[in-house]
């Protein structure tokens, strides 16, 4: 009666079952299209994925789907594509948002002020709403139909900076004061304290802008013309709207194809991963 | 107070050299755009070229005229109407059920978190099927006779946005959860202790303790998702094709943009520049609603 006398502590038992109840119900529910996915990428070309026949289980699990998904279509390259924008977009969220983050928790210097509400001002409107524009001006600048054109606009978020410097801003003075003494100059207290001081924020940025360049459609979607360019969310859905479209274990293997990686980041990083909702809610 | 102070020797344009890419970027990719789309929508520029000219209010008179925008807007309005007391109650029902540690509670809010990570497609993809005419929702719903023929989720322009705010919906609770769930280590634990001793059940402990002491998080999660709904694209490519639906009838704003804008045949970015000034003063509204709304419970 161990795992009893263990239970004890978390309330009633009946209620307990009650709970564990619901939980595996909205578990279901949360899940449930995404096993359904799994599942059915994984069946056979002979078995069934829809009416009275089919089962969720594949009777003989197979990666068919998956071989097929990367002959027929240049799945391959629409995931090189992806992970170009994500590195892209990473790095530019990374290095400028933490210098302008450091700076911004520096008191006394002139502009600050308007600095910070350019920051502000620039979070007010919806992509949705400047899209239009923005795309006139990338195409002025030559880059529609490059995924170079995909990644500037978004290359810089003003919420990345806000997050870098709320992390500056939580370092004792005193530990600044210290490295004064020892007569430290500013790009040395920077890369000696504040830099290893802000490796949380960082993973949270770094996350944050992974997923998003990752998940990202409407604007790929406006920018990109070539197939060749595709992102893997924008390849995917012109997979769906093809002939391959037809064979539904494909559609679901590309689409397994699509959230596994974010998965495994989640898996190993998790608690990164909750800390950057807190984060983003300063927003 | 030795904080970044004037002893610290900082020419005038040091602080430029750190801020100044980012502060570029942000004016030129987060504020130029808004202004410069105001100004577009007093012309008729083309979205690959030419065209330009200054046609004073003709865009947003035509607007006014036209069926597709009321349509539009009646169809993003109907997205936040539906969509925002959702995401407000059952998030909170979520964290709610996923607050006390219980043994394997962590697995259940990761379950619970994986829809936020997927990528709007690739789960729309998969509830396309599900709710397809021989897909295992409207077969389900067929074996357990409560239907004879499919319904049909996607070819109703009405069904499509129901199934596309359930996606919606569906995406987001992991991700308000969360917000809840810090919301809900804040209120102090022994307020449900003394309600519990008066003889409060679960539902008015609920309604007396839980919902005022995340009432601030509450309205935080209505206006984010209010924007949200606003903003809706994806949900409706995926469900309901490239057209938005059977002619066109459930496109929400953001798809009538794209749609009027940048048809690189067809569109007019003026015209299309016009709607998105409709589209962010409704976001405007919608804010001080919020606002508005918020602090009259005080």
């Amino acid at each position: 009666m161990r795992v009893a006398a263990r239970l004890r502590g978390y309330g009633r038992p009946r209620e307990l079952v009650v709970r564990y109840v619901v939980l595996t119900l909205v578990l279901a529910l949360m899940v449930g299209p995404l096993l359904w996915q799994l599942l059915s990428s994984l069946k056979g070309d002979g078995e069934a994925i829809f009416g009275d026949a089919a089962g969720l289980i594949p009777r003989e699990p197979t990666l068919e789907a998956y071989q097929t998904v990367f002959d027929q279509a240049p799945m391959a390259r629409y995931m090189l594509n992806s992970l170009i924008m994500c590195a892209l977009t990473v790095t530019s969220q990374v290095i400028f948002p933490t210098l302008a983050g450091y700076m911004m928790s520096r008191q006394g210097w002139r502009g600050r002020k308007a600095v910070y509400a350019v920051l502000i001002v620039s979070m007010i409107f919806p992509f949705e709403s400047i899209m239009v524009s923005l795309f006139m001006m990338v195409r002025d600048a030559g880059l529609v139909d490059n995924l170079i054109g995909v990644w500037l606009p978004g290359a810089i978020a003003a919420v990345n900076v806000l997050i870098m410097r709320a992390t500056f801003d939580a370092v004792p003075d005193e530990v600044e004061d210290a490295a004064l003494l020892d007569g430290a100059n500013e790009w040395q207290r920077f890369t000696k304290i504040y830099l290893p001081a802000s490796v949380g924020a960082m993973m949270v940025v770094i996350i944050n802008s992974f997923i998003a360049a990752w998940d990202d459609f409407l604007w790929p979607f406006i920018v990109l013309r070539s197939e060749n360019l595709f992102t893997l969310t924008l390849g995917l859905s012109r997979m769906a709207e093809s002939s391959l479209g037809y064979d539904v274990r494909i559609v679901m293997a590309g689409s397994v194809i699509s959230i596994a990686p974010i998965l495994i980041l989640f898996i190993v990083l998790q608690r990164w991963f909750y800390k950057g909702v807190a984060e983003g809610a300063v927003k | 107070m030795a904080r970044g102070g004037a002893a610290l020797y900082r020419a005038w344009w040091v602080p430029f050299l750190w801020v100044g890419p980012a502060i570029v970027a942000v004016a030129v990719w987060g504020i130029f755009p808004f202004v410069n789309t105001v100004l577009l929508s007093f012309t008729d520029a083309k979205p690959l070229g030419g065209g330009g000219a200054f046609v004073g209010l003709d865009n947003y008179a035509r607007l006014l005229d036209d069926p597709d925008f009321w349509l539009a807007t009646k169809n993003s309005v109907l997205y936040a109407v539906f969509a925002v007391p959702l995401l407000v109650l059952l998030p909170l029902i979520l964290a709610q059920l996923v607050f006390k540690k219980i043994p394997g509670i962590g697995f259940f809010r990761s379950a619970f978190y994986t829809p936020v990570l997927a990528s709007m497609v690739a789960v729309g993809l998969v509830w396309q099927n599900l709710l397809s005419d021989q897909g295992p929702i409207n077969t389900a719903l067929g074996k357990l006779h409560l239907i004879d023929d499919a319904v049909p989720f996607l070819s109703d322009s009405t069904l499509i946005l129901a199934s596309a705010i359930a996606l919606t919906v569906w995406k987001g609770l992991g991700w308000y959860m969360i917000f809840y769930l810090a919301a809900l280590a804040n209120v102090p634990r022994d307020l449900y202790e003394a309600a519990e001793l008066d003889g409060a059940g679960p539902v008015r402990r609920f309604i007396h303790i839980t919902i005022p002491g995340v009432r601030l998080t509450m309205m935080l999660i209505g206006i984010l998702s209010g924007i949200g709904s606003l903003r809706v694209f994806t949900e409706i490519y995926v469900l309901g094709g490239a057209t938005g639906g059977p002619g066109g009838q459930a496109r929400t704003l953001p798809f009538y943009i794209r749609d009027a804008a940048l048809d690189p045949i067809a569109g007019n970015a003026g015209y299309g520049a016009a709607i998105s000034v409709a589209l962010f003063a409704m976001t405007c509204v919608l804010a001080l609603l919020a606002h508005k709304f918020g602090s009259k419970e005080d």
